[in-house]
């Protein structure tokens, strides 16, 4: 080393003392933030008065001019701004609930077949999950969405089994009439869901205190399903549906989802779910071998050795990249800019450019993705923390 | 000596044969496709999909295709594929609008890529020191000859487009987020309460909004924020921003690193009286950086992906020069295409890369 320290060069000096160094770099560092920000503001003020506008949320409340084409809540282009920016907020959240739940189905099916010991069935996995997570996932959406403007126009539209019509305006679909009664069957069902989830707390706990099995799939199985089912029987179905059917110009009843929803939701479902799939095949393999040849040892049979033994294990690797994977899916939903699809993202950039209240809109995007992500990273700290308790 | 029983054995038998059914290919099928009747059925079904989309699909891209003309109505006639607009627009969806005379410039920044990345990618090169050197020298080397200056003709970053304005802005994004990560992995793990709390704010934020509001902002607040006199080019604010959103990814991977790290490398360089940045130089970050080398090639996947966000604040890209030539009554309708030859082109890099990490991943794995 030619640099060693030479003796009292710098002994008794404020760059030896650890604290003094620590105190000082970070005084220039919160000087150094500080100086930027104020060169910025200062900036940005003067930017602002010399175009004539002024900061504030005031113009949410201003009437937005602009039309939004699917809204989950009444909407009109007389509405707010800040009505507007909730329909698209709305819009965000549906296509990415509705992504989250396929790409949860389409990721844990193609994981589990890629570990397949059938060489056809795992490449074939292999080629999906490879396939679609190396291709960026704007150019997967504008193709579906090519794809789905390219289908018939309406007076030509596919037809799946005189219900379902396919065109260039969407899918056209039968929308489901609750009748007086169908709120009580609904209501008998999410009853039946939390007593489940309560007996299935309470035979879990018996069982590790007293060895005792509860045979607890069945009786939630009755309670979610058996029991909504004999009272919707017994109340005379009180569910119909509005079938949509073909007029000259247009199609009477049904429901209609856009080809921008769609081709987005399907986009995503296949990107999100190729990764979904290596989480779910490396949540696997992380169990360890031994694990399962216990689990026959001991008896198992390997229907139970899945259930009770490999997957249990396997979701505490899998849960917190999986939760990671769905806030990577909203916040790509927000690529539904390119399409049309007028989601939070695209519909804030509207009103950008509708009021001119940049910053402000920019503002509230950074509010709401960044509670999303703060409420997904608190969820993942709980469930880090519960199962850090059941280990060894 | 009678026949018999008894007759002891002198000589070793020789190894029979495997069964004939599990070895070779009969095995191989057996054990692979045909071991269960679930296995059967599954191998059927996958035949099946095969001969359903495989022969299809080959005749509509090869076999029915037309490769010769110069607009989609050379193709009125065919029902494949139409692959015209590739000798037609082919240095366009390369080098978007950047002159003719001198796309030779952006042939050999690429060229000169390969020797820049051999070192980093393979340890034993011969003369790899140098070459080393000559990565640190690429990207001066490779802005110059892009932008050009210094006798070399200058051409405005406005014609920058194509696969390499993707390959620009990923690499730039990834060559400056690499610092920059590094500064932020070890603010985070910093013992001064403001430059932590300084850092997780940075990573967290960036972490947490979509590209695309980064994009925004690029292109609609930062001209707000500089004075008025001071106006950056809109590829320069672009790559500003993918910096620090790769910054923030970049950070937590080289975290992921520094934690991997023994508590006694931190102490035995304390111990050897190195200052805080020396034992980060030349004992910690090494360390970290090779195991970080997988997430670090994950990042620049993502990184290199997500260029085509460039999209929405008016850039063109590969993407968006493939968008604009489909919406062009010359090309109308050739959108699958279209789209399947961008495709190809994102496949194949990231693809390669992400092969390449695998392999790397394996190798770190043994050296440990």
């Amino acid at each position: 080393m030619t640099d060693t320290p030479k003796p009292g060069s710098s002994s008794g000096s404020i760059w030896t003392n650890e604290r003094a160094r620590g105190i000082v770099s970070q005084v220039l560092l919160v000087g150094g933030i500080i100086a930027v920000v104020w060169f910025l503001v200062s900036n940005t003020n003067t930017n602002l008065e010399q175009a004539g506008l002024e900061l504030g949320f005031g113009f949410l409340a201003d009437q937005a001019f602009f039309e939004i084409n699917q809204n989950l809540i009444e909407y009109s282009s007389t509405s707010t701004f800040g009505r507007a920016l909730l329909v698209g907020l709305l819009n965000t959240l549906l296509v990415s609930v509705l992504g989250i739940i396929t790409a949860t189905i389409v990721g844990f099916v193609m994981g589990v077949l890629r570990l397949s010991n059938n060489w056809m069935v795992s490449r074939m996995a292999g080629i999906y999950v490879e396939g679609t997570r190396n291709v960026p996932l704007l150019l997967q959406i504008i193709f579906w969405w090519t794809i789905l403007t390219g289908l018939p126009r309406v007076a030509d539209s596919l037809a799946i089994g005189n219900a379902v019509y396919l065109n260039n305006r969407g899918v056209r679909f039968p929308a489901p009439i609750l009748e007086p009664g169908m709120g009580l069957v609904i209501v008998t069902a999410v009853i039946g869901l939390i007593v489940a989830l309560i007996i299935s707390g309470w035979a879990s706990r018996r069982r590790v205190a007293t060895g005792q099995g509860f045979p607890s799939l069945w009786v939630n199985l009755m309670l979610i399903f058996l029991f909504p089912v004999l009272l919707f029987l017994l109340l005379g179905r009180p569910l119909s549906f509005d079938v949509p059917v073909p007029g000259r110009f247009n199609f009477t009843g049904g429901m209609n989802v856009t080809p921008e929803l769609v081709a987005l939701w399907w986009a995503l479902t296949l990107y999100t779910g190729s990764f979904i799939a290596e989480t779910v095949r490396a949540g696997i393999l992380a169990v360890h071998r031994g694990q399962t040849e216990a689990a026959y040892a001991l008896g198992l049979r390997p229907g139970q050795t899945m259930r009770k033994v490999v997957i249990p294990q396997a979701l505490r690797v899998i849960v917190p990249p999986l939760t990671s994977q769905y806030l990577n899916l909203t916040k790509n939903s927000s690529l539904a800019i390119v399409v049309g699809y007028q989601d939070f993202v695209s519909v804030g950039n509207t009103a950008l450019n509708q009021s001119g209240h940049s910053i402000e809109i920019v503002a509230i995007w950074l509010a709401v993705y960044l509670s999303l992500s703060l409420a997904t990273s608190a969820f993942m700290n709980w469930y880090n923390s519960r199962i850090a308790l059941v280990e060894r | 000596m009678t026949e018999g029983f008894h007759r002891p054995q002198t000589e070793m038998i020789p190894n029979r044969a495997a069964p004939a059914s599990s070895v070779g290919i009969v095995g191989w099928v057996r054990t692979n496709l045909l071991s269960s009747w679930v296995n059967v059925g599954l191998t059927l079904i996958g035949f099946y999909l095969i001969w359903l989309i495989v022969p299809p699909l080959l005749m509509w891209a090869f076999f029915d295709a037309t490769y010769i003309g110069t607009d989609r109505f050379a193709c009125e006639d065919r029902v494949g594929a139409c692959w015209v607009f590739l000798d037609q627009r082919f240095a366009q969806f390369l080098y978007g609008f950047y002159p003719s005379e001198q796309t030779w410039r952006v042939n050999i920044a690429l060229i000169m890529l390969i020797p820049a990345l051999a070192p980093l990618l393979f340890d034993k090169m011969p003369g790899g020191k140098y070459l080393r050197w000559f990565s640190l020298a690429y990207p001066f080397i490779a802005t110059f000859l892009l932008i050009g200056g210094f006798g070399l003709e200058e051409i405005p970053t406005n014609k920058f487009g194509g696969f390499m304005l993707n390959i620009t802005v990923g690499l730039a994004g990834i060559f400056l987020s690499l610092p920059v990560g590094i500064l932020l992995a070890l603010g985070r793990r910093s013992q001064l309460p403001f430059v932590r709390i300084f850092c997780i704010g940075f990573i967290e934020v960036f972490r947490g909004v979509p590209l695309i509001t980064m994009m925004f902002t690029a292109a609609m607040l930062l001209p707000l924020f500089l004075p008025p006199q001071m106006s950056l080019d809109l590829v320069v604010r672009v790559i500003v921003v993918v910096t620090a959103f790769a910054s923030a990814y970049m950070a937590e991977v080289i975290r992921g690193g520094l934690a991997a790290i023994d508590r006694g490398q931190y102490e035995a360089a304390q111990a050897l009286g190195l200052s805080y940045w020396k034992s980060m130089l030349l004992i910690i970050l090494p360390q970290a950086l090779k195991y970080s080398i997988p997430g670090i090639v994950n990042t620049f996947i993502a990184l290199f992906k997500d260029t085509t966000l460039v999209i929405v604040i008016g850039l063109f890209d590969i993407l968006n020069i493939g968008r604009s030539m489909v919406a062009n009554p010359d090309w109308l309708g050739l959108g699958i295409e279209t789209y399947a030859i961008i495709a190809l082109s994102f496949f194949t890099v990231c693809f390669s890369i992400s092969r390449y990490s695998l392999s790397l991943e394996r190798r770190l794995d043994t050296s440990r």
